[in-house]
């Protein structure tokens, strides 16, 4: 009964040809243990396997992975809230070239992020404390700034697979309201206006599986949603 | 060796935590060439999980704040062994960087008149100890150190810093003459081994909690930088001293901020008693960390412990209601629900005190340089080595580090040295270049591994080491346990020089970055085991069964741990700050 | 800002807008044209005829034509950059959508102003 079916993406582009899966059989000795610990001992058996992952309490967004069709992170998905049937299936972040076994190329998804100009824009002179900054105008910055760049979101969308060359992403968009909601930062115009094309914010859907992924449970959909008021506002 | 490719900058910053990232950033600014080296993505690196703040005295919870009091404070709580230079100039620069920071966009906290929020601590207070508890640790809700470490990312970005992104570290290169002339370095996708030649590198690692097996710390977080220096044969400062968090969620080990306390948590035992009154009678569950630490494990000992075994403590927050948790610990709530399977608005965390930040490490001045012995006992600096974080000691945390003061450390110092090495490289640095032969010697190890055919392999090494750490090197210690932990840990050294390596691919090979780091681990751990087994006192973080008490006498000084023979000497303590009397060592109560 | 030339208004605010707006003359024009369905049981040429023979009949035609045309052209578009990735396959399927909406919408008007 404890003993649990793990099916696992592999791939070392130095000796297959092809990704295949691979069984592994994992005695967790009927604890409810994160997909994380069954990642540390199938690498006991063996060595080879590669995945990311650093704090292992869900806040650095290393070990972002596919789960039984779902993306999440590891370290802080127990085994109770995916296994079915006594099986678990890993696979890397949809989307993304494969670099090795779960290791994905996050490349694509960092230039995203870097395009929105992820940084406070504000010209003027600083005062010798800090900006000051209401209560409530901090509380707009609640439920953005707390992205931890997983890509879970972005991977799980399919405008994102398509023009992951030219669409944001829910990740990216998130963090161009941050920016666009913090009172202290100057740039909306300019931010904007880099967002307005057909692709940057505008391929997105709807489709929300980016909400039903986030595993810090932000919305990236409301925020996009946010940035298209903004636009309409600032053009009409 | 001909055959490999080598890369060069101005300054290259080993780590892409908070302070590596500081430095990256002041060095970016004033044009040099600079790389952050970090082994994994910078977002990633442990700077994040800090949760409760970064402590400085802005003067926004109390406009009379003074950052004279929190020198105090942070003289006192390092037990006296904290460098009362480095303490004065840490918390006087300490508001210009937490303001530049906030210039920088760090969602803050703030109070209802647009100020930073700021919250009590363990270990502070006004008034040089007189005027009862301060709050002083500037906040964004619970998780400052993600704002913090994302913010100096996007800064960096901002700044054009060129980073090297999954980049493995392995060992210091030094020329002839003992400068430190940059680095080997591993890419870990696709495993090119590069000669980094820098004109100063800045071990910016972090700690090394991983040597424990239960640990607050990231798993990431295995003391390399340590590890390369000690290899280096540079001498390391106040290793025994290992700080050992009160709240960490008992059994997964993850952290549960201070700052809990600060709002009003507390602490109580298995008869529901708030124990830390009869302990700490004035700050009571503020009282500094070693402190609460001693005092819970005293509670377990003496049968008062929660749970089927006894072997926790409860920390009660649900009569602060669900408001104040959402507003100002909603990671504490997530964590607890996801690791404890509790719901801290209705029902306690239950914690131990687990391992969570080591105190020594590099010496280093303000700017960050490493300092060296001469054979006279003499501080000699390391040219070309710097040293900023967790992974310096530079020694502004003593014997016990308190609460929010580690987030202040990353930034002041790796500002510090930042401008430090830009002013260096402005006025010219000139070291011999690395020969041939000095660049094997750095390559050494990593051809261990690669040439292994055979032997035990890296998990098991490693949950030995951690055992021993963990059970002779913890919060209490004594003399024949500790005797046995290092008559141990050399045993496990000769078996960690013969494992094994069984994957020897190129792309991404995960395993080899851990082989390389279990070499860091053993540095660490035995060093650690070295300092503590020599200082025969309690003090601060290091407590002993058969020294209990603080001996001024003997060793009111810093530990220096010399790799090469193993031997433990000693380190003035710096008295003498420049613009304040110095703080005479007191019997330390809370 | 990502650039493209050949999408509706130059602008995603516009094209979105647009479709938008589109989409609620259409949702009107059907609400209207099944009410009117649903109401006229005994429904013969002449009366259909009539209908489209006064003005405002014509005027709220043509709206639905037009907006039609633009929401196909916005959504397709979108299709076509989703899906087909090669640029001589794309501008050939975009060419095709352009001509096919332009040719149904000059023969929409014939026929409404026609006869």
């Amino acid at each position: 009964m404890s003993t649990l079916q793990v099916s696992l993406y592999r791939y070392n582009p130095e000796t297959d040809s092809a990704p295949y899966m691979e069984e592994f059989q994992i005695d967790t000795q009927g604890r409810d243990i994160m997909v994380l610990d069954v990642l540390h001992m199938v690498k006991e058996q063996d060595n080879g396997l590669a995945f990311r992952r650093s704090c292992r309490e869900g806040v650095c967004g290393s070990d972002g992975m596919n789960m039984n069709g779902k993306n999440g992170l590891a370290c802080i998905t127990p085994l109770s809230e995916v296994v079915k049937k006594g099986k678990l299936t890993l696979r890397p972040l949809p989307g993304l070239p494969v670099i090795r076994d779960l290791v994905v190329d996050m490349g694509l998804f960092y230039k995203q992020y870097e395009r929105i100009q992820p940084y406070l824009q504000n010209d003027n002179p600083a005062p010798a404390i800090e900006r000051l900054q209401s209560p409530e105008d901090r509380d707009k910055l609640d439920g953005l700034y707390e992205c931890i760049l997983c890509a879970c979101c972005s991977t799980s969308c399919p405008s994102f697979w398509w023009n992951p060359d030219k669409f944001v992403g829910p990740a990216g968009l998130l963090q161009a309201y941050r920016f666009l909601a913090d009172s202290r930062d100057e740039a909306t115009r300019e931010r904007l206006a880099e967002l307005e094309d057909p692709f940057s914010v505008f391929r997105c859907r709807g489709i929300m599986n980016c909400v039903a992924v986030c595993p810090k449970g932000l919305n990236p959909t409301r925020a996009i949603g946010k940035i298209r008021e903004m636009l309409l506002a600032n053009a009409t | 060796m001909s055959n490999m490719r080598s890369l060069t900058f101005d300054a290259i910053i080993i780590g892409g935590g908070g302070s590596g990232m500081r430095a990256a950033l002041e060095l970016a600014k004033s044009g040099k060439k600079t790389a952050v080296l970090s082994k994994v993505f910078p977002t990633r690196s442990h700077t994040v999980s800090a949760q409760g703040g970064i402590t400085c005295a802005i003067a926004s919870a109390d406009p009379e704040d003074d950052w004279r009091w929190h020198m105090y404070d942070t003289v006192k709580g390092g037990d006296y062994i904290t460098d009362q230079e480095a303490a004065e100039y840490m918390c006087s620069e300490g508001p210009k960087a937490v303001f530049e920071l906030e210039h920088m966009g760090l969602p803050f906290s703030r109070f209802e008149n647009g100020r930073i929020y700021q919250r009590p601590f363990g270990g502070q207070s006004k008034d040089f100890g007189k005027g009862g508890q301060a709050a002083r640790t500037c906040a964004a809700a619970d998780r400052t150190g993600h704002a913090l470490l994302h913010t100096l990312y996007q800064n960096n970005l901002k700044n054009n810093t060129t980073f090297l992104n999954e980049w493995y570290a392995v060992d210091l290169v030094k020329n002839a003459n003992g400068d430190v002339v940059g680095c080997i370095a591993m890419d870990i996708e696709t495993g090119e081994v590069v000669h980094v030649k820098a004109k100063a590198t800045v071990l910016a690692t972090g700690g090394s909690g991983r040597i424990y097996s239960s640990t607050t710390n990231a798993l990431i977080n295995t003391g390399d930088g340590i590890g390369m220096a000690l290899r280096a044969g540079i001498p390391m400062q106040d290793m025994e001293m290992w700080q050992f968090h009160p709240t960490g969620i008992y059994g997964a080990g993850v952290l549960v901020t201070e700052g809990c306390r600060g709002e009003g948590g507390y602490l109580v035992n298995k008869d529901g008693e708030r124990f830390m009154e009869r302990y700490a009678p004035n700050a009571k569950d503020l009282a500094g960390r070693d402190v609460v630490a001693r005092s819970m494990v005293m509670e377990i000992l003496e049968g008062r412990g929660c749970g089927e075994n006894g072997d926790h403590v409860y920390l009660k927050l649900d009569h602060l209601g669900e408001e104040v948790l959402g507003k100002r610990l909603p990671g504490i709530v997530e964590l607890s629900k996801t690791f404890a399977h509790v719901d801290p608005a209705k029902e306690p965390i239950p914690v131990v005190p687990t391992c969570h930040y080591m105190m020594g490490g590099v010496a280093t001045n303000v700017h960050g340089q490493a300092i060296a012995q001469d054979a006279d006992g003499n501080d000699q600096i390391v040219n070309g080595l710097y040293a900023v974080g967790e992974a310096a000691c530079v020694s502004v945390h003593g014997a016990n580090r308190l609460g929010g003061n580690s987030l202040l450390d990353l930034v002041v110092f790796g500002r510090a040295a930042g401008m430090f090495i830009e002013s260096a490289l402005n006025e010219g640095i000139d070291y011999l270049a690395a020969s041939d032969d000095d660049i094997e010697a750095a390559m050494r190890r990593i051809n261990r591994w690669n040439e292994s055919e055979g032997g035990e392999t890296v998990p098991e090494l490693k949950r030995a080491l951690q055992e021993i750490m963990q059970s002779d090197f913890g919060v209490f210690r004594q003399e024949d346990n500790m005797q046995k932990g290092v008559q141990q840990l050399a045993e496990l050294r000769e078996r960690i020089a013969n494992a094994y390596l069984p994957d020897k691919s190129n792309a991404f090979n995960t395993a080899r970055v851990e082989a390389l780091e279990l070499d860091n681990l053993m540095e660490v751990a035995e060093a650690t085991a070295i300092a503590a087994l020599e200082r025969k006192e309690s003090r601060g973080a290091h407590s002993r069964y058969d020294y209990p008490d603080r001996d001024d006498a003997n060793w009111l000084k810093h530990s220096m741990y010399f790799p090469a023979e193993k031997r433990l000497g000693q380190r003035e303590v710096n008295f003498a700050p420049k613009t304040v009397d110095m703080f005479e060592p007191k019997v330390r109560t809370y | 800002m990502v650039t493209n030339i050949t999408n509706l208004g130059r602008s995603g605010l516009s094209d979105w807008l647009v479709q938008r707006a589109s989409a609620i003359v259409l949702a009107l024009y059907t609400l209207f044209i099944v009410g009117y369905l649903l109401f006229s049981p005994g429904l013969d040429y002449a009366t259909w005829s009539g209908l489209f023979s006064q003005t405002w009949m014509r005027i709220f035609s043509l709206l639905a034509f037009v907006s039609l045309a633009a929401h196909a052209w916005v959504g397709l578009w979108t299709v076509t950059t989703d899906y087909i990735k090669p640029t001589g396959i794309r501008v050939g399927a975009q060419s095709i959508i352009i001509l096919a909406i332009f040719v149904f919408l000059v023969w929409g008007i014939q026929v409404l102003w026609g006869a």
